[in-house]
């Protein structure tokens, strides 16, 4: 099968005045359909620099970036962009945002907004506007306007960081059951080992300086998925094992 | 947790009581100085201590605004002058607002436009004023034309300022969702813009009746402005008060008409303490 989305040989450098900045260094990355990927590593290395290019935010780099086969050229709908601030239209209501440019007097735009809504369980707050909502009802009015367009691929930049530990859970588990219900294929960016092992079927460890792929680690374990059990427990110590990994040799190095 | 909490929109619309009896209580000590310095100028004219052919008083103004309301002379100026000022208005305005919109949009246009503008600004309107009754003549035109030039600049100036002030950020969420160039004027910029074009619409405003009162003093046949110098060659004092007055609260009320119109447009503001 065609995979969802294909990063090929991505290297990219900021230039500012005579201080260049190479950022990515010839990443490879494959998001098979239906997958959730997770991208973790450290600060700066690079994921939401990936991100944009992937959502075609930034053309300027080298190498190919694929949506289902075919180039990415600028941004489009296909993919869905969740941004770590939820970047609503603060003058828009909850439902007027989720559907954005289109009218909500429209029938068929109208029924698949109040089926997003009762799928990211905002019955109630469909007139509230942004300034009203929590942080995590802000971001769940996000992901539904990204999923009513029916993106081929959601792209994730650390969508819960800003969140409490409570709120992140069940936005995690939110957006486990959206991926379960609609397929999309998910690529997720985050800090959080825990949320990376809880939500993926693999996750990506990048190393900075300059960002490449360090390693790939599939989590094989089935949904819904226990925290504490022991097959989790030890993905998240090979995960974090691989991250920590580069910040050893560094200590060496000194 | 989202379905058993009460839709938000019913605690934001029902506006507690304590709140109209605060706005209620603001009025009232916002009016207590003007009463007061009614109250003193009746007294001292009553009681002969100015002169009522220099000063006039409360009572005599309030009399002969009912004269002049009878003889339909007060309508007929006023509708004059609301004319001339509205057509100024729309005309500086409307050219202000998309021409500011512009120049907000697309920096290229900004580069050629811009400083034009901006060094037109700075060129003290009065003094244009004989420019125009020589190229226009004392007509109608070069007073719409001399409202309007007023209106132009603080609605170009504050739509540009808003258009600038977009977020970057909501752009880019614009070219994801793919807005077509219509929708990203009416979903992004133009609200995004909304509270700075109202600023401007009220400057905007003021800025036209004052011209009016310019226009109309240095030459005309009709309007609130002739109404006054008229009366001045008269010496009928308690006429220009009725103008005076005119002027000011035509002036207060459109004002109160655009803060309204913010109160009702803005209220997705974070900040908006309405
Ligand atoms: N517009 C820019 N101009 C110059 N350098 C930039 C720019 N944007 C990012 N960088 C640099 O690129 C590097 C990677 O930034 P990026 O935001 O992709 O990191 P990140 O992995 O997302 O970090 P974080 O986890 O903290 O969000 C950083 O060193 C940053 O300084
Ligand atoms: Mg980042």
């Amino acid at each position: 099968m065609q995979p969802a989305v294909e990063i090929k040989g991505v290297s990219k450098t900021f230039r500012s005045g005579h201080a260049d900045t190479h950022v990515l260094d010839r990443v490879d990355l494959t998001v098979r359909e239906g997958d959730f990927t997770t991208l973790i590593g450290p600060s700066g290395c690079g994921k939401s620099t990936l991100l944009k290019i992937v959502a075609g935010l930034d053309s300027d780099y080298e190498g190919e970036v694929l949506l289902e086969g075919e180039a990415v050229r600028g941004p489009s709908q296909e993919k869905g962009v969740i941004f770590q601030e939820h970047r609503l239209f603060p003058w828009l209501t909850a439902e007027q945002n989720i559907a954005a440019d289109l009218s909500l007097r429209n029938a068929d735009v109208r029924r698949r907004t109040d089926e997003l809504i009762a799928l990211v369980k905002l019955g109630g707050f469909e007139k509230a506007y942004p300034r009203q909502l929590s942080g995590g009802m802000s971001q769940r009015v996000a992901i539904a306007r990204a999923l009513l367009r029916q993106p081929k691929a959601l792209l994730l930049d650390e969508p819960f960081g800003a969140l409490d530990a409570f709120t992140r859970a069940h936005l995690q588990e939110a957006l486990l059951d959206i991926w379960q219900t609609r397929k999309t294929s998910m690529l997720l960016v985050t800090h959080d080992i825990d949320e990376a092992v809880f939500l993926s079927t693999r996750v990506v460890v990048m190393d900075t300086k300059p960002g490449r792929i360090k390693a790939s680690v599939p989590i094989d374990l089935p949904y819904p998925r226990s925290r504490s059990s022991r097959s989790f427990t030890e993905l998240r110590t090979a995960v974090l094992g691989h991250l920590e990994q580069r910040q050893e040799q560094e200590a060496y190095s000194i | 947790m989202s379905v058993s909490l009460a839709a938000p929109e019913t605690a934001l619309e029902a506006k507690p009581p304590a709140h109209r009896r605060k706005r209620r209580g603001v009025f009232l000590r916002g009016a207590v100085l003007p009463a007061l310095i009614v109250a003193v100028w009746q007294w001292l004219s009553s009681a002969g201590l100015i002169s009522e052919q220099l000063f006039s008083s409360p009572w005599l103004i309030l009399k002969q605004y009912a004269a002049l309301a009878r003889s339909g002379e007060l309508p007929h100026h006023l509708r004059i002058s609301l004319i001339r000022a509205s057509l100024g208005f729309l005309l500086g305005g409307g050219t202000g607002l998309l021409l500011g919109l512009f120049v907000g949009m697309y920096r290229r246009f900004e580069e050629v436009v811009n400083p034009t503008v901006q060094m037109l600004r700075t060129v003290p309107l009065l003094a244009i004023t004989p420019l125009f009754i020589m190229w226009f003549g004392f007509g109608e035109l070069s007073k719409v034309l001399l409202i309007s030039l007023g209106a132009f600049f603080p609605l170009y100036v504050n739509t540009f300022l808003g258009v600038r002030n977009v977020d970057a950020k909501l752009f880019d969420v614009a070219r994801v969702l793919e807005f077509s160039r219509y929708r990203q004027m009416t979903r992004l910029v133009l609200p995004a813009a909304l509270p700075n074009i109202l600023l401007g619409i009220r400057l905007s405003l003021s800025i036209a009746w004052l011209c009016l009162v310019v226009a109309e003093l240095l030459g005309a046949d009709s309007g609130v402005g002739y109404m006054i110098q008229d009366a001045r060659a008269f010496m009928a004092t308690d006429v220009v008060f009725v103008g005076i007055t005119i002027f000011a609260l035509v002036g207060k009320l459109s004002d109160s008409l655009v803060q309204f119109l913010e109160r009702r447009l803005l209220r997705w503001q974070d900040s908006y303490k309405g």
